[in-house]
């Protein structure tokens, strides 16, 4: 997947690898964490105070990017519905078969049900596939920012950043 | 005619913060507003703002403009809606005038006017969008990007079914954004720069919705007989002419125009004040000290009128032009202000990072231009 956040409007996986918010490889084998796409330097630090584990730092100043410590997250996801710039995702890649699990925020409703077969797409916006999903939660806290958990093949574990459902959101119906 | 301690011009997230200091003091302040429903551009931000917990960050702008009208109101802010300025005379008494009828009215016969003696002013009257002249932009259907915006977040209409986007800034990801939201589609996004002028994590969220973002595109003209049915663009060179042979057509009925914004400094510029151009700042732009005082004694100027920033900015450029414009009424040293310069550090912070190096610059280079807006109180 080609890419460059200025030019393209996503990452592309040089500039992922470089992210200090995203996690090895080798970590999101062991369980899921969380991996925070968030490479520019803007004043915005929300994501620090939603961890409860104090597993991501943002500190002073504030335009720093946040920094993930993988050994204190334990992927509970708290983060995913807190980031304002929705760049946070939550993989795990510890599954047994060839499956991932993908935690993502969505803000289109209605919101897709649990078992809900969607197309599933790339940083791009490509079908890369199909995927079932296992959850889709709102509390009072996430304010109408769902955290949408859908199984994906494994090798899309890292492709994977959102869902394309017939009629829901603008571009859903209309290619 | 009634007697004000401040009187605040505009009722967005600035003029809000502004009187809330006010009322906070002690003051007597009024914040007059042209709009039926005050918030200014928060009403329709339906988006989480980004920022730190003091700038409300992680609420929805909407939400902001609730806390902050209830905060208002419950210090005994006076609020003008539906009224608008019209003249600012020396010594600041100040002319409104009714803009929007109400019921009790009915808009017949002449609108009411009224006259406010403030002893100081605050104008946070915001920014208006730029536009963007190409064949067939009269058509029906050519919108700026705001107005696509408050036709789907405030009335909860569609402004049509294909839009182009026509700039790559923050504003034009986030319509876009919150028109695919809307269930409207979006076509593309075109950018005549050859980068995405917004911050990454917007231009993400649309691009993985599926809407291409073309760089270094331009719209050429709309086509259409009555309204909009399609936007032809082209790719442009390095210095920025269409490249013969790139056109494009796009079948849409809508075309928003996000080329940016620029202060509104019409009041500004009727009081007197002197006006300097600015280009990071978003154009001509009130000149101001470091307490948003401008050239003329007791108006202060705060927010994007101040100059094109973000809300975040614009509440504590707010809260500063309030306590500014009040304290100075008291004989305080705002210099020695332990609150004025929190504020002020909080906004070298904010202007931080290489999205707004730009304007932190812009602002410190007002207070070096060679000339003194006004003395420091």
């Amino acid at each position: 997947m080609p890419g460059n956040l200025s030019q393209d409007g996503y990452l592309s996986l040089d500039e992922l690898r470089s992210a200090p918010g995203v996690p090895s490889h080798d970590r999101m084998r062991r369980g899921p964490v969380a991996v925070i796409e968030c490479v520019q330097e803007i004043p915005c630090n929300p994501c620090e105070a939603a961890c409860p584990h104090h597993a991501i730092r943002v500190g002073t100043p504030i335009t720093n990017c946040p920094v993930l410590d993988p050994e204190k997250c334990t992927g509970c996801g708290l983060c995913v519905t807190q980031c304002p710039g929705l760049a946070i995702f939550v993989v795990d890649l510890s599954r047994s078969g060839e499956t991932a699990a993908v935690t993502l925020p969505y803000e289109y409703l209605p919101l897709p049900e649990a078992g809900e077969l969607v197309d599933v797409v790339d940083r791009s916006g490509e079908v890369v596939g199909r995927g079932r999903v296992l959850r889709a939660a709102t509390t009072r806290a996430t304010d109408r920012t769902a955290a949408v958990t859908v199984e994906v093949a494994r090798e899309h574990g890292m492709n994977v950043r959102g869902i394309r459902r017939e009629e829901v959101d603008g571009n859903g119906h209309d290619r | 005619m009634s007697v004000v301690d401040v009187l605040v011009v505009g009722a967005g997230p600035a003029g809000l913060a502004a009187g809330i200091e006010v009322a906070k003091r002690g003051g007597r302040v009024c914040v007059v507003d042209r709009n039926l429903e005050p918030g200014g551009q928060l009403v329709k931000q339906i988006h989480k703002f980004f920022g730190s917990r003091e700038h409300h960050a992680g609420v929805r702008g909407v939400d902001i403009a609730a806390q902050l009208l209830e905060e208002a109101r419950a210090l005994g802010v006076t609020l003008r809606l539906g009224w608008e300025v019209f003249a600012i005379r020396p010594g600041h008494a100040v002319d409104i005038v009714q803009a929007v009828a109400d019921d009790a009215t009915g808009g017949a016969g002449d609108a009411p006017t009224e006259r406010f003696d403030a002893r100081s002013v605050v104008l946070a009257a915001g920014a208006e969008e730029n536009a963007l002249q190409f064949e067939g932009w009269t058509l029906a259907g050519v919108m700026g990007a705001g107005a696509a915006q408050t036709l789907i977040n405030v009335w909860r209409v569609r402004p049509g079914k294909r839009v182009l986007m026509v700039g790559a800034g923050n504003v034009g990801l986030i319509v876009t954004y919150q028109l695919l939201q809307a269930g409207v589609t979006v076509a593309a996004i075109i950018e005549a720069a050859p980068r995405i002028g917004g911050y990454g994590v917007h231009a993400a969220k649309i691009r993985r919705a599926g809407v291409p973002i073309l760089t270094s595109h331009t719209i050429l003209r709309a086509e259409g007989v009555e309204c909009v049915e399609g936007a032809v663009v082209a790719q442009v060179d390095g210095t920025w002419c269409p490249i013969e042979g790139t056109e494009r057509r796009f079948d849409v009925d809508v075309i928003c125009v996000a080329v940016g914004l620029h202060p509104n400094t019409r009041l500004a510029s009727l009081a007197g004040c002197r006006l300097v151009f600015s280009p990071a700042l978003g154009g001509w732009v009130p000149l101001h000290n470091a307490f948003l005082e401008t050239t003329v004694p007791g108006i202060y100027v705060a927010g994007d009128a101040a100059g094109i920033e973000e809300a975040s900015t614009a509440l504590e450029e707010g809260r500063l032009a309030g306590i500014a414009a009040y304290e100075r009424l008291r004989d305080v040293d705002a210099e020695g202000h332990a609150e004025i310069a929190a504020i002020q550090r909080r906004l070298d912070d904010l202007r931080g990072g290489p999205f707004c190096g730009g304007i932190r610059a812009a602002k410190s280079a007002l207070q070096t231009t060679g000339e003194t807006p006004c003395p420091a109180t």
